[in-house]
């Protein structure tokens, strides 16, 4: 039995179906209920888009793996020193995550203020992390180990990068999740599919950097 | 049964088409502006880099020549005046080729087909309302706007475009003070790259998601029209290549700018000079060019086939519309398609044949692309099948498909010559490889491109282009196109170097003039008679006999709403599928062609 409620950003407009177990849809346009023919998705798009957009990222990192395996061959290789921050850099992100799975229950339950507080601890985890990384890279520079000194330490700096970067997009989408559960006051079905499409992208960025790590320090 | 009908017209009218021009025509979401926009830009990319190949034609035919006027207008590309003759600079002609090679792999035969087509057609195709995310459709167009620009401002910034060739090899690419081109002009080719790159990627995430999610009801896969197919394997192909060419020009911008030694080996010595540093070191060490090149074309190759296979799609919708004949093996045609696919990322080592790589593995990178000889083959022969005792209907768009059919054969032979490493290594940097890749990948998908154009553009501006003109224009460039290329054999077995400013400075090329002469003048007529089709694609766009629905009598779910189809695409229900879109000339059928919407035959139903 699927119940409709209102969107809270055009109130009356955009009837949102949510569906216990299943995708919610925005609008008449995309659902088929106007008679004829009319999509019959197996997915929810977004959802399957962005899984499609995860396979382009994780692409990415295999072709820097390939890359990194070759020239790791080289004689001019020198060990890179793990910086010990990186461990709790590390703990912070995947905390981060479980904190982000929490906040999904607590809007679940409908239970707002704990969607408050679990949703800050996320962001303070995420803020930790960045404000470790850019540490981490000050002590490998202290070291004296800079993006060009060899190649282990150029491929360090590239690829915890990169990450910082595909990061750095992930904050700027929690901004606009926050945004949208502004309407969680007035309609707790609000803003629920979003959140989720972006803790798939956040735990996806928390795995992402475990493999960065393992294949950097570890492999 | 009215009820209905007032319900949806009241449903979708929830969705209203903007009507500010700027929200209409410039920052639209609607799939169809977004692929008439990609179109029209990549035709224009298409037009620049033409004349590019017209300056590369000449200065091999005629390298005495004085440019004269031409010479005068782009003072960074030719040295003389003052009563001295014009003559091109070689640091000019390889910014010519170089970018002659990117803008047409990127921003036309990239872009034409399948950004340009897809959008306009899965929507319409897979009969969907738009694409699954209309706003990333358009920052898409606008983000590969802003490649264009980058790519063009190129030749105007520092000591001029890229000139690397377009697959940038380094150290030449990596080292800024190599040539003029290294410099700035290179830098811009990759920060292009990276925009066409995000472009396409945002592309392709629509594409896979609007095919896999939005198909109307009743259209299974196996009832989608080729064309869609060749759709949905290009972005797969797109999403999963480009990544490597995204890591390889970071790296590659980390060894020009900062000091990074990714591609580049110890020992380098510029202009000269060993480049060592102030320690008395090598700046650079240990690093591996060949990596560039198994990186570059893990993602060429299958770039390659994003090329190619919109063309093939087309040509398939294209032949059974014209000759009324259901197509033949429609299950064989996909798997080849899905074959030719996945094997495109298993052979990007036959590019690299002459970097000395191990004879056992240039021997599995042989084997691999040999293969792909095997569903081309059934391709080709399904075609001809198609043919095959039809009454074929010679309108513009079935010539088109008719010579995509040629050039795939024509240039598909000689891939079997190259595609084996002991006659690669000799043909590999000669003319050979250019009349290969010019049959079969380029040529292909231009006349997949015009034959779409031809076929499609009553979806486009609700009118069709001039059958006459079409004609002209077609007949034109398919002679001078294999005017042109097929010579192009012969000088490369004579041994014509494939890069080269002057093939003249050697005695034994010398013999080669007449035939780069007719080339030349071929080349030109080719280029000339382009300009039948723009002025037919102006005038027909604007002038053009008025289109009705459905013109050619097709199946396809494109062909049951108006042309050009409204804001949303159908003003009322989307229409169900109930069957392929191949059903022409079945005998139980009342008129010769059976829509995919058209409800069940008594014979279909099995009563």
């Amino acid at each position: 039995m699927a119940t409709e409620i209102l969107d809270a950003r055009a109130p009356g407009r955009v009837p949102v179906v949510e569906r216990p177990d299943g995708p919610t849809g925005r609008g008449p346009l995309v659902h088929g209920d106007d008679g004829g023919g009319g999509p019959n998705f197996v997915f929810d798009p977004a959802q399957f888009g962005l899984w499609a957009f995860l396979g382009t990222v994780s692409m990415l990192f295999i072709g820097f793996t390939s890359a990194y395996i070759v020239r790791r061959t080289g004689i001019d290789w020198r060990p890179l020193p793990l910086p010990r921050l990186l461990w709790w850099n590390t703990a912070a992100l995947l905390l981060s995550s479980a904190a982000l799975e929490v906040a999904r229950r607590r809007r679940a339950a409908l239970d707002l203020r704990g969607l408050r507080l679990w949703l800050g601890a996320t962001a303070l985890l995420a803020g930790l992390f960045v404000a470790g990384q850019f540490q981490a890279w000050r002590v490998l520079r202290a070291l004296g180990f800079f993006l060009s000194s060899n190649p282990h330490s150029s491929f360090f700096y590239m690829l915890s990068g990169v990450h910082l970067f595909h990061l750095g997009g992930g904050l700027v989408w929690f901004a606009l999740v926050l945004f949208r559960l502004r309407g969680a006051r007035y309609a707790p079905a609000a803003g629920g599919r979003t959140l989720s499409l972006f803790a798939t992208y956040w735990h996806f960025l928390g795995l992402l950097w475990a493999y960065v790590l393992f294949l950097i320090f570890v492999f | 049964m009215a009820h209905t009908e007032a319900h949806a017209a009241e449903a979708h009218a929830h969705d209203h088409a903007p009507t500010a021009f700027i929200w209409k025509y410039v920052f639209s979401k609607d799939h169809k502006v977004i692929g008439i926009q990609y179109y029209v830009t990549a035709m224009l990319m298409a037009l620049i880099a033409g004349l590019l190949a017209m300056l590369i034609r000449v200065q091999l035919a005629w390298p005495e020549v004085n440019w004269g006027i031409i010479g005068k207008l782009l003072p960074m590309g030719f040295q003389g005046g003052a009563g001295q003759p014009y003559v091109m600079n070689p640091e000019f002609y390889a910014m010519l080729f170089t970018m002659h090679g990117t803008i047409m792999v990127f921003f036309v035969l990239s872009t034409a087909p399948v950004s340009g087509f897809g959008n306009l057609l899965i929507p319409l195709q897979v009969g969907a309302r738009d694409m699954a995310f209309p706003f990333l459709n358009g920052l898409s167009f606008w983000t590969f706007f802003c490649g264009c620009v980058t790519i063009l401002t190129s030749f105007f910034v520092g000591a001029g475009a890229a000139a690397g060739g377009w697959t940038s090899y380094p150290p030449l690419s990596a080292l800024r003070g190599a040539v003029p081109g290294s410099n700035t002009g290179q830098t811009f080719w990759i920060i292009a790259m990276v925009f066409f790159i995000s472009s396409f990627t945002m592309g392709g995430l629509n594409f896979v998601t609007t095919i896999i999610n939005l198909r109307t009801k009743g259209l299974s896969l196996l009832r989608m029209p080729l064309t869609l197919w060749s759709m949905f394997l290009v972005a797969i192909l797109g999403l999963l290549a480009f990544p490597a060419l995204t890591g390889a020009s970071l790296m590659l911008l980390l060894d020009r700018h900062f000091g990074t030694s990714f591609f580049l080996p110890t020992g380098l010595v510029l202009n000269n000079a060993p480049m060592v540093g102030a320690n008395g070191q090598f700046v650079h060490q240990g690093g591996s060019p060949l990596l560039w090149q198994h990186l570059f074309w893990f993602l060429g190759h299958p770039e390659v086939y994003i090329l190619m296979l919109p063309a093939l799609g087309f040509t398939s919708d294209i032949l059974t519309t014209f000759c009324r004949k259901a197509l033949f093996g429609y299950k064989a045609m996909v798997g080849a398609m899905v074959a030719i696919s996945g094997l495109s990322f298993i052979v990007w080592g036959h590019h690299m044949f002459v970097s000395g790589m191990n004879p056992h593995l240039a021997m599995a990178f042989a084997v691999g692309t040999i293969l792909i000889a095997v569903p081309s083959a059934v391709k080709v022969f399904n075609w001809l099948a198609t043919l095959w005792q039809s009454r074929i209907q010679y309108k513009t768009p079935m010539l088109w498909g008719m010579g995509v059919v040629s050039l795939f054969i024509s240039g598909g032979l000689s891939g079997v010559w190259l595609g084996q490493s002991a006659p690669d290594i000799q043909l590999h940097d000669t003319f050979f490889v250019v009349a290969h890749f010019h049959l079969i990948m380029a040529g292909a998908a231009l006349f997949g491109v015009f034959g779409a154009t031809a076929m499609w553009f009553p979806k486009m501006f609700g009118r069709l282009m001039n059958d006459t003109l079409g004609k002209w224009h077609f007949w034109f460039t398919f002679v001078t196109y294999y005017g042109t290329f097929f010579p192009m054999h012969y000088i490369g077995l004579a041994g014509h170097m494939r890069r080269i400013y002057d093939p003249y400075q050697y005695e034994f090329l010398k013999n080669l003039a007449p035939l780069n002469h007719f080339i030349t003048i071929s080349a030109l007529i080719l280029g000339a008679s382009q300009i039948i089709f723009f002025v037919n694609f102006f005038w027909s766009a604007f002038k053009g006999e008025k289109a009705t629905e459905n013109p050619w009598n097709a199946n396809g779910l494109e062909w049951t709403t108006s042309s050009p189809p409204p804001h949303g695409n159908w003003p009322g229900a989307i229409p169900e599928v109930h069957r392929w879109p191949y059903e022409y000339s079945n005998p139980s059928a009342p008129k010769d062609f059976v829509m995919q919407t058209d409800p069940p035959l008594a014979v279909e139903s099995g009563h």
